[in-house]
Parts: structure tokens; sequence; C-alpha cells
């Protein structure tokens, strides 16, 4: 069988697990359908030496945000994201292209 | 030996050794849940004995302490440890509330010892989370912090709603509605709890390199803090708030002890400019460990003299 599919773009947030009600805020703001979060762990290296965010306690921990949509709206929620919290928090963006099959769903 | 004490201890050395053990994310959540409802169900059960006039007094003073606490602290870390504003509001509101587990050693220890403490102290505990972290958040806003509102967040955070829950239903349910839950919440407590000291001894080996970091101030700091007001809250909680030897040692525990959940967590937000490692790495790496080796064992001692 051959499928249809229809591009769009998925938004990448790797940010602080404190972040999580606030980035929810911003996608819904911006009219992202939805999202899906996930823990993660990870760490950093500098020259000040090895930072490990993986220890217990709300403000060690790590999420991944994906939000799938159209590439506008994630550019708006990367701009604000990266305008209220890029200064202060450790917080990554990353945006791809992706294929989905129902396109009225994102 | 206190075997909690040891877990503790197995937990940082094993760490600092670069063991894989470690707990899931889960486990390390569920155990902090069940060791908040668990003193504060025990804690409303002792409760349903007693009237309500004996905690006033108690109740009013940890609000006032909580709250003032961050005020007095906060121009020792700009002067003396030369902390910058926010970073200073940031620690002052860890040291002006609280840390359970601390309460919960020092309450096991006093019971090893054969002293008790008034049975509304878990209702101290959780009156004095929040006081701490507004005041730092005051702070911080004089200080010209720009973060977002967490006024909603401290008042109903995780250790607020469980802790301040637990008592509500003990007192309800009295003890013969916990029989039912003592398997669970009161014969197993110990256990759990010395489990839990596991997991924290390895997030607090996880602290050492940041800690060597952060300074010889800021270490001492976390030292002297909890010595002065350990004893000053021995102090006031016997004279002033008239509790008992038990009462007055536990007192001056939650005036030591910082917080090192509900804190970092809050200030994250309000003060988002300040650095969050030195708060967690002060109250965690530093006071938690000199609480439970020293302090508890120091005022009981001192206890023993009033």
């Amino acid at each position: 069988m051959n499928m249809t599919t229809h591009r769009r773009c998925q938004l990448t947030i790797i940010a602080e697990y404190v972040l999580e009600s606030r980035l929810v805020a911003v996608v819904a703001h911006h009219g992202a359908h939805g999202y899906t979060v996930h823990e993660v762990r990870g760490g950093s290296f500098s020259a000040e030496g090895e930072r490990q965010r993986d220890g217990a306690g709300e403000t060690l921990r790590t999420i991944e945000m994906k939000v799938i949509c159209d590439r506008p709206v994630a550019e708006a929620i990367s701009a604000q994201v990266i305008e209220d919290f890029g200064r202060n928090f450790s917080v990554r963006l990353m945006l791809s292209d992706v294929e989905v099959f129902r396109p009225g769903k994102y | 030996m206190d075997p909690l004490i040891l877990l503790f201890a197995l937990g940082v050395i094993a760490r600092l050794a670069r063991s894989d053990l470690r707990f899931p994310e889960p486990v390390y959540e569920a155990l902090s849940i069940y060791l908040l409802l668990a003193i504060g169900l025990k804690g409303g059960v002792e409760l349903s004995h007693q009237s309500f006039g004996n905690v006033l007094l108690p109740a009013v003073s940890v609000l006032v302490l909580g709250f003032l606490i961050p005020f007095v602290l906060f121009p020792v870390l700009r002067g003396i440890v030369r902390l910058n504003q926010a970073d200073a509001a940031s620690v002052a509101a860890h040291y002006g509330s609280v840390s359970v587990v601390t309460f919960a050693i020092a309450s096991a220890y006093l019971e090893r010892k054969g002293i008790r403490a008034e049975s509304f102290m878990p209702v101290l505990l959780a009156l004095m989370e929040a006081p701490g972290i507004i005041a730092g958040v005051i702070l911080a806003r004089q200080a010209g912090a720009k973060g977002g509102s967490v006024m909603h967040e401290v008042l109903v955070n995780k250790g607020i709603v469980l802790l301040a829950g637990g008592i509500v239903i003990g007192l309800l349910i009295g003890s013969e509605g916990f029989a039912s839950l003592k398997p669970l919440f009161g014969d197993l407590f110990r256990g759990i709890l010395a489990l839990y000291l596991l997991e924290l001894g390895l997030v607090v080996g996880g602290r050492v390199p940041e800690l060597r970091r952060s300074g010889a101030r800021l270490i001492g700091f976390g030292i002297l803090t909890p010595l002065v007001m350990g004893v000053a809250g021995l102090l006031i909680g016997h004279w002033i708030v008239g509790l008992s030897q038990g009462g007055a040692v536990i007192f001056g525990v939650l005036l030591a002890s910082a917080s090192y959940i509900a804190a970092p967590a809050a200030m994250r937000m309000a003060v988002p400019e300040a650095n969050p490692a030195l708060g967690i790495s002060a109250s965690l790496a530093v006071t938690f460990p000199f609480n439970v080796f020293v302090n508890i064992p120091l005022l009981y001692r001192l206890g023993d003299l009033l």
C-alpha cells in the first residue's frame, strides 16, 4: 500500500525539568496541537570541568519535549523560549523535518 | 552505630568511587512521597490526642522564624561569603526553609535515646517549609530579580501537600483508623528511610566536585549557620516557646536544617539568574551531613544540660 505523507516540522527542546509547565504554556500559546515530554539524562563538558545533570531532585533533572507543527509555529515557539529562558536556563532547541500521515493532527 | 547514617555514608562512598549504583528516578520520587506522607500521618494521629491550644505559640514561632532567617542570613551571604544579590537571596531561602529528612533522622535519634518530643512537631515541620522560600523571593525582588511568580507553586508543592494532607488525614482517622495503615506507614518507616538515605548519599557524593567550585566561604557558611541556628533554636524552643527537652532539640534541628527539594525548585524559577548549584551544594552536601553527623548529637547533649 502506498501511503501519502506530509511534511511538518519537529521542534525538539531539551531543558531543565522545572521549565516543563512554562514550556507547555508557550507551546499552547503559539497554537501547536500537542506535545510529548520525557525525562532524559545528560551532561556537559567545559573548561570548568564535567557537569552531569542526572541527580535526584527537580533542579537536577532534564526533560526532552517534542512538538510537531508547521514551521512558522515552531519558529515562533523557539523565539519565545530563547527570549524567556535562554539567558538563565539550560535550554537546547533543534528543528528537523519529519513526515506525518495525518496532517490535520498537527 | 546508627544504620541510617551508615547507609548514607555507603551512598557517598559508592558515588565517589564511581560505582554504577543508581536509584531510578521514579523510585526516588516514590520514596520521598512515602516519607512525607508517613511523617504527616503519624503526626496527625499523635495530634488527635492533643488539645490545639498547645500548638499555637510553637506554630506562630516557626512561621515568624522561618520568614526572618533569610533576612538575617542575606547580609552574611553578601558581605562575608561574597555572593551577588541573586545568589545570596537564593541561598538564604534554602536556609529559611527546612529539610524533612533531617527532621526524620533527628526524631529517630531521639527515639533511640528514649526521649520524646511534643507530638505536634510534624505540624511545625509542615508550617516551616514555605515562609523561608517566600522571604527569599522578597529578597530577590528587592535585588531586582525578574523571575516569574512562584507563590502558587510554593504553597502547593508536594512537600506541603503531603505533610499537611497527611496531618489532616491522621487527625481525622485517629489511632483506630491508622491501625490498618500502620504496617506500611509505621513499621516500615525506618527501613524505607534507610533506603532513601542510601540514595541521598549517592546524590551528595555527586555534589562533591561542584562543592570544590563553590569555595571555602560557602562551605564555612554551610557549617557555621546550622551550628548557630541550632543552638539558637534549642534555646528559643526551650525558654521562649516552652518546649520539652526533646521538643527543643527538634526545634533547633528545624532552624538548623536547610531545604534541598522545595527551595531549589522554587528559587530556580523565582531567581533564574542565581546559580542553582550554590544553594543545593551548601544545603545538601555540607549542611545536611553536618547536621546528621555533628549537630543532632550536639544539640541532644546541649539539650541534656537545659
